[in-house]
């Protein structure tokens, strides 16, 4: 209070507002560069040459137009998860239950898929895309309700109520929605008119198209509206809120049900933008990748859609390179896990240095 | 000076930077054997950091600090202690349930007994040091039967056991009620007395020339000058803090009451841990007039505040703003009915620092036109009506996008009082409107309210600052364990009665009125 507070030097703005940019941007480039290094030594301790392996990874996910789709398509499940916990999290909100509002999302527009046939695509795909919102909404509000009513910690019940929807699902698919012509846990294929068209004659299909719209909604709503403002808001104090007469508790109802709406509609893409079935394991664990896109990406929705085509490039260049190398496919995980680290490792020693 | 000869403790050219600030640059400064010697300034000026490098809490960038003959480089607290110096922080640390002694001996580096410290030889010399210097604390009390003015003693004797020559009190008197200040300030005399130095920081100028021999006052970092305190007087000593003229006494006209804006009947209210804070308070508030709440930290001002705002849960009673029956509604409907509400917590409700100067300046009508139109924020019509409240309150801000945690606390509590004046309330809930502001920031509180006072608005302040209460309020009222023990016309005031009133005493022959005075406090 008394050494930094009185006096009225304060570097001018501008200034200050183009190191913060630069060291928003800067932290990030030289965690990845470390983080990479070190795979590097990991890469060579498992007897390949780094260079090589990079560079097969770099092609298999940015190398031509197939490569780049299945990148988009990889990154659009990521981005949309992220988004929604970005919005969560600016209230200080800690989903960590995406996971499982993601399986409901896809149970709730598979269900709908399945129990409709007939029905045309042009009424289908909205009615879907409703009611897997609606999936996994129901499914964040429920540790909404218990937080706010009832002061039980989120990250405990959203984590937990992960495991039930997972398992529903799963029972779900090797039970009442099974195939009835297959013996495996899934469903029947969905009808075309089920299917979420295709764009511009490729395999992007309308899900990834919202799912990137969604990066200039999330910036719009929590940077130009009242509710948005009130969401940070209650990030930064929420005694503040309170006191300034808006209702805190409605704030992280609503924080935590978009994240989960969000993670529903991208359980939707797993459903009826790939696969086109309703599976037991329709998830590699996209939930939780999407807590880590969204604090790498500093829960801002541009950082969060680099974090999450990052985080895709990374998974489609592992396959190029178990394709090329005799590298495990496990050895490119660990080189994102490596990654993440290092960026968060960098951010914390970056910021230490700074206070 | 009291006592010539070689100074115990010589700093000399003190420097050190914070980020974007020089918190001390070039600070001489040094102490006689007996002394005592304040620290004056307001904050920020580079006290509380000059003490923390001597107490080996920050490395200074570059100076020296000499104990009698010895250059001397401090890395910690630990090394201070051993070197003699002993420091008293505004917030004590004592373990609530542990006894005094237990407390002394807690974290002391290797007793050669750690589990069996014969318990009788310790409080035997731990009673000899209490009555040597009059501290009157009994070794074998827990700390948390104890007052805040007798666990301020616990930590001074702790400093004396460890063996201090040097003792530093950090604004010792700012958690104390007016008796146990000055009993504080016979035991600061009697220590000096006894050869123990004390470097004794503060802001409050009565008590510096009271308890002081000599008083170094710094502003910015830098020394204005060292005076004996004999030979200076309060208002010399403002205007070094300062560094212009300052007007010490609120001028003010009688006031002219109108209507009852406020009014409590019978409020009950419990505290975060559920127990009764605020048993039956009933107080009315009239237009143009301040109506003051005098009372020691913790008495329930707090929940008092917050049931007012309506951030509190009122269990019992009924409050009327306006005319309109606000009790268990919501800050929303208060504000609706007119309150405006300068928190005593700055921080934890008056602000997001972490938001621009704008944002907090238009907190609750960001929501409405023009601030918002059609859904969307009009940041653009935010800046502008931000600017202008900026040049009328005169806050010192780089611009209006510049956080609010980045401003000083006066700027930042001229951005609450700018943003809650500007409502145009008929009733002003004002909670400590000056707490942790320096001298001219005060002033400018205090000139602000005595405006709205006779702009006709009702104001309600509480304050933990007796003269605060004493200088700006028309009616005071004294709160004491979640009850109104007095009610006084300012005109009438005694402060010893109301001192007394604070600490729970009984009421003595005085002026206080007998009818308002409940059965309890006689």
């Amino acid at each position: 209070m008394t050494t930094a507070a009185s006096l009225p030097a304060v570097a001018p703005a501008a200034r200050e507002r183009t190191r913060h940019l630069l060291i928003a941007l800067g932290t990030p480039l030289l965690g990845t560069f470390i983080g990479l290094l070190i795979g590097a030594i990991m890469i060579v301790l498992a007897g390949d040459d780094p260079l090589v392996i990079y560079q097969t990874m770099f092609l298999g996910a940015f190398g031509g137009g197939r490569q780049l789709t299945e990148t988009i398509l990889q990154a659009s499940p990521y981005l949309l998860i992220a988004l929604g916990l970005t919005a969560a999290f600016r209230a200080r909100v800690w989903n960590i239950g995406a996971e499982g509002q993601y399986y409901m999302g896809a149970l709730a527009a598979g269900a709908t898929a399945l129990l409709l046939p007939g029905v045309p695509g042009y009424f289908m795909i909205p009615i879907m895309m409703v009611l897997g919102a609606a999936g996994g909404a129901v499914w964040a509000f429920i540790p909404g309700i218990l937080k706010t009513r009832r002061g039980i910690n989120e990250i405990i019940s959203t984590l937990m109520l992960n495991y039930i929807a997972i398992l529903l699902v799963q029972y779900m698919a090797r039970g009442p929605l099974q195939d009835p012509q297959g013996f495996l846990p899934q469903s029947a294929q969905l009808v075309n008119a089920d299917r979420l068209p295709l764009l511009f004659g490729s395999r992007i299909h309308l899900g990834v198209l919202i799912a990137f719209l969604f990066v200039p909604i999330i910036y719009l709503l929590l940077w130009r509206t009242p509710l948005g403002f009130w969401l940070r808001a209650v990030g930064s104090r929420a005694s503040v809120v309170r006191y300034a007469g808006v209702n805190v508790d409605r704030m992280i109802l609503f924080a935590i049900t978009f994240s989960g709406a969000l993670a529903g509609l991208a359980g939707i893409l797993a459903v009826s933008g790939d696969g086109f079935r309703l599976k037991g394991d329709i998830s590699n664990g996209y939930g939780f990748d999407g807590v880590l896109i969204a604090l790498l990406g500093r829960m801002h929705p541009v950082g969060v859609m680099v974090a999450a085509i990052f985080f895709a490039a990374l998974t489609v260049g592992a396959q190029a390179m178990s394709v090329v190398s005799q590298l495990p496919a496990s050895l490119a995980s660990a080189i994102q896990a490596v990654v993440v680290l290092s960026v968060l490792a960098t951010d914390a020693a970056v910021h230490r240095g700074r206070d | 000076m009291s006592q010539a000869g070689m100074p115990v403790l010589q700093m000399r050219g003190i420097v050190k930077r914070f980020p974007g600030v020089v918190a001390n640059a070039g600070i001489d400064f040094d102490l006689l054997p007996g002394e005592v010697h304040a620290l004056l300034g307001e904050n920020g000026a580079g006290k509380t950091t000059l003490m923390n490098i001597l107490y080996g809490m920050y490395a200074p960038d570059s100076g020296e600090i000499w104990l009698r003959d010895r250059r001397v480089s401090i890395a910690s607290p630990h090394a201070a202690i051993a070197l003699g110096l002993g420091m008293v922080h505004q917030h004590f640390m004592l373990v609530q349930p542990f006894t005094v002694a237990e407390n002394i001996v807690l974290g002391q580096p290797s007793p050669r007994e750690p589990f069996n410290e014969n318990s009788r030889d310790l409080h035997k010399r731990l009673d000899a040091l209490s009555q040597k210097y009059g501290l009157a604390v009994r070794p074998d009390s827990p700390i948390w039967t104890l007052s805040v003015g007798e666990q301020q003693r616990v930590e001074i004797l702790k400093a004396l056991y460890r063996g201090a020559e040097v003792l530093i009190l950090d604004e010792p008197t700012s958690v104390l009620t007016p008796q146990e200040a000055d009993e504080l300030l016979a035991i600061i005399s009697r220590l000096a007395r006894e050869g123990k130095s004390v470097v004794f920081i503060s802001h409050k100028l009565g008590e510096v020339l009271a308890a002081s021999d000599r008083i170094t006052v710094l502003r910015d970092g830098k020394v204005v000058g060292t005076v004996a305190a004999r030979e200076t007087d309060k208002q010399a000593l403002a205007c070094m803090m300062v560094g212009r003229e300052v007007v010490l006494s609120v001028t003010k006209t009688p006031a002219h009451p109108g209507e009852t804006r406020l009014a409590l009947h019978n409020v009950q209210a419990d505290s975060d841990r559920g127990l009764p804070a605020l048993r039956g308070i009933s107080l009315e508030v009239r237009s143009g007039e301040i109506l003051g709440i005098a009372g020691v930290d913790g008495n329930g001002q707090r929940e008092l505040e917050e049931t007012i705002a309506g951030l509190r849960v009122t269990t019992g009673g009924s409050i009327v703003i306006g005319g309109q029956d606000t009790t268990n509604t919501s800050p929303r409907q208060t504000g609706c009915c007119g309150l405006a509400h300068i928190p005593s917590d700055r921080y934890r409700m008056g602000m997001l620092g972490d938001f621009t100067v704008a944002e907090n300046l238009m907190l609750q009508r960001l929501g409405s036109p023009p601030f918002t139109q059609h859904g969307w924020l009009q940041w653009d019509n935010v800046r502008q009506a931000a600017r202008e409240l900026v040049t009328a309150f005169d806050v010192r801000t780089p611009s209006v996008d510049t956080l609010c945690g980045n401003l000083s606390g006066g700027n930042a509590q001229k951005v609450v009082l700018a943003r809650e004046l500007a409502r145009a309330p008929r009733v002003l809930l004002a909670a400590q409107p000056t707490r942790g502001l320096d001298v001219s920031a005060i002033e400018y509180v205090h000139r602000k309210l005595i405006e709205q006072r006779d702009g006709g608005v009702a104001i309600l302040l509480i304050s933990t600052e007796l003269d605060e209460i004493l200088s700006l309020s028309d009616r005071i009222a004294v709160i004491y364990e979640g009850k109104i023990v007095g009610l006084v016309d300012a005109g009438e005031a005694d402060v010893n009665e109301i001192g007394l009133l604070m600490a729970g005493q009984s009421r003595q022959q005085g002026h206080l009125r007998e009818d308002r005075v409940p059965q309890e406090a006689l």
